[in-house]
């Protein structure tokens, strides 16, 4: 039975889907991750923290674009894991 | 006497934003505050004569906006800008671009900030006027080949530094050649990334040295006049955190040489207006210029309280034209004063940020205290900008009073629910070895948990 695991901002902050604007995004919906992957990154008061996967799975959703501004609890990403 | 300014637009946000607001009220002169779509309700924007929206949260649309705020300077009649600290404040196309509009840009010359800027040119200028510097590679490493011959020679430890880095962004410590071959590309990477220029250079590296640094004053007529030191030795990753004046570790004589010093340096690169010149001073009092910042700096007060020198309103005075007719033995110094930095971050939690609504307020007052903020009960803390929540200081007629101040200052501060650096100043204020004034560089990590390995996930 496949899960579906809710990936959280774990504080107000402005998300990234990419380190810079010339790279490409660090996932897209489809790919395969790791437990503790980067997903993306959360930029609060100037800190940059990294959004990590909880689980082994792969990316269902991304429901936030790229740099949009976030609150705590907003949900980022959906997982499936097995 | 002389001209002064009828309007200033005031090119920041945040506690430095107000003091120069302030500033400007006690002098008589008008002010226009700028802001962000996210800044609406900030202090700055409540106290000033004048309000300018500037564009959207994010700085790079706003507080980094030169048409922007140039506009906003031309639209209000602004006759100067005051640019406080960061943003634009050592930025050398914003000082060309205000003095192409006929506005006055409250701070030094635009070559000044520019060699400030580039710290391999201001060493070797140092270098040639006389002064001590660092040990390090003559100009730009652009090999890891270099960077290694050049480390055999001056011996590790060594620093791989962004030659336009700053605020303690671009350093990698490097205590072997294997650290040194993994750094080397990444300080250049921050440096392309973080200031649009990846020239590095490979220096001498202090092991838990102590920051010291002079405050400077230079008019337009030639006159260079220092205002005595601060001690801002207690930080963590660069950032500063405890500052105080005058050190616990200078004597008068070595204060003597050191003032000299900082005076050339500001010479040596005809200084105009406020700045501060950074020595490292290493345990057997050995000291080496490290660089020159052109700005009037977050650490301003505690000499303010010391000296009795509004500097901010010596910036504009200077920058107006004014005459620097005192030195610093002519100035009623007297006392100590010590400034904590309050941040919005949790330092049991790897200095996480923690945004938030301030619901509960309570500011700190009596005797000796001084408290330069712009928050108050029920604002809302923008996820956009640092996490500066303000800067206590303490006077007393003894450091040992200043301290003792300080500890009831900081119990009495309360800023509810958010997490902040104030529990860790209660235990320095309490420690015996921040008492006897006996710390170097790496005093604060005794104070903080260990990291558990799994904590990087602030880049």
């Amino acid at each position: 039975m496949s899960k579906r695991i809710e990936v959280k901002a774990a504080m107000s902050g402005i998300f990234y889907r990419t380190a810079s604007p010339e790279e490409p995004p660090y996932v897209e919906v489809g790919t395969e991750v790791k437990k503790k992957q980067v997903l993306g990154l959360l930029e609060t008061m100037k800190v940059f923290q990294k959004v990590r996967s909880p689980v082994d799975g792969k990316v269902a959703e991304i429901l936030v674009e790229n740099e949009t501004p976030l609150k705590d609890g907003d949900v980022i990403f959906i997982i499936e894991t097995e | 006497m002389g001209r002064t300014f009828s309007k200033i637009l005031v090119a920041n946000r945040g506690e430095i934003a107000l003091r120069i607001i302030r500033a400007c009220k006690e002098m008589g002169i008008q002010s226009v505050a700028v802001y962000s779509e996210a800044d609406e309700d900030s202090m700055h924007v409540k106290q000033s004569d004048e309000r300018v929206c500037i564009g959207p949260a994010v700085s790079a649309k706003s507080y980094l906006n030169i048409e922007s705020i140039i506009q906003a300077a031309r639209d209000t009649g602004a006759d100067a800008v005051h640019p406080g600290y960061g943003y634009l404040a050592e930025k050398k196309a914003f000082a060309v671009a205000c003095l192409e509009s006929g506005i006055v840009f409250i701070g030094p010359k635009p070559e000044n900030l520019a060699l400030a800027g580039d710290k391999i040119a201001a060493k070797t200028r140092m270098q040639d006027a006389g002064l001590p510097v660092m040990p390090s590679s003559p100009g730009g490493v652009s090999t890891i080949e270099d960077a290694r011959a050049f480390a055999e020679k001056i011996g590790y430890p060594v620093m791989v530094k962004a030659s336009g880095g700053g605020g303690g962004r671009g350093i990698k410590v490097c205590h072997n050649v294997a650290e040194l071959e993994e750094e080397f590309p990444v300080a250049r990477m921050e440096g392309r990334t973080a200031f649009d220029n990846d020239e590095v250079y490979v220096e001498k590296y202090l092991t838990n040295p102590r920051h010291i640094e002079f405050q400077i004053l230079a008019d337009k007529h030639g006159n260079v006049i220092h205002l005595g030191e601060r001690e801002c030795t207690i930080q963590r990753r660069y950032q500063k955190l405890i500052e105080e004046c005058p050190s616990p570790a200078l004597t008068p004589e070595l204060r003597n040489v050191m003032s000299r010093a900082a005076i050339e340096a500001a010479r040596a690169v005809d200084y105009e207006n406020a700045g501060t010149v950074e020595f490292l001073l290493d345990s057997d009092m050995n000291f080496y210029f490290m660089e020159i910042n052109s700005r009037i700096q977050v650490e301003h007060p505690v000499t303010e309280l010391v000296t009795g020198v509004d500097l901010v309103k010596e910036q504009i005075r200077l920058a107006a034209g004014g005459t620097l007719d005192y030195s610093f033995d002519d100035l009623n110094r007297r006392g100590w004063a010590i400034e904590c930095r309050i941040n919005a971050e949790d330092p049991e939690k790897n200095f996480k940020p923690s945004p938030g609504t301030i619901q509960e307020y309570h500011a700190p007052g009596g005797y000796g205290v001084r408290l330069d903020t712009h928050l108050y009960q029920g604002y809302e803390l923008p996820i956009y900008y640092d996490s500066l929540l303000a800067k206590l200081i303490t006077f007393d007629l003894t450091r040992e009073g200043a301290i003792d101040i300080m500890r009831r200052a900081l119990h009495e501060y309360r800023i509810e629910p958010l997490k902040t650096t104030i529990p860790l100043y209660c235990q320095v204020m309490d420690d015996n070895d921040f008492r006897e004034g006996n710390f170097g560089t790496d005093y604060i990590e005794r104070f903080l948990p260990e990291e558990d390995g799994e904590e990087d996930d602030d880049l």
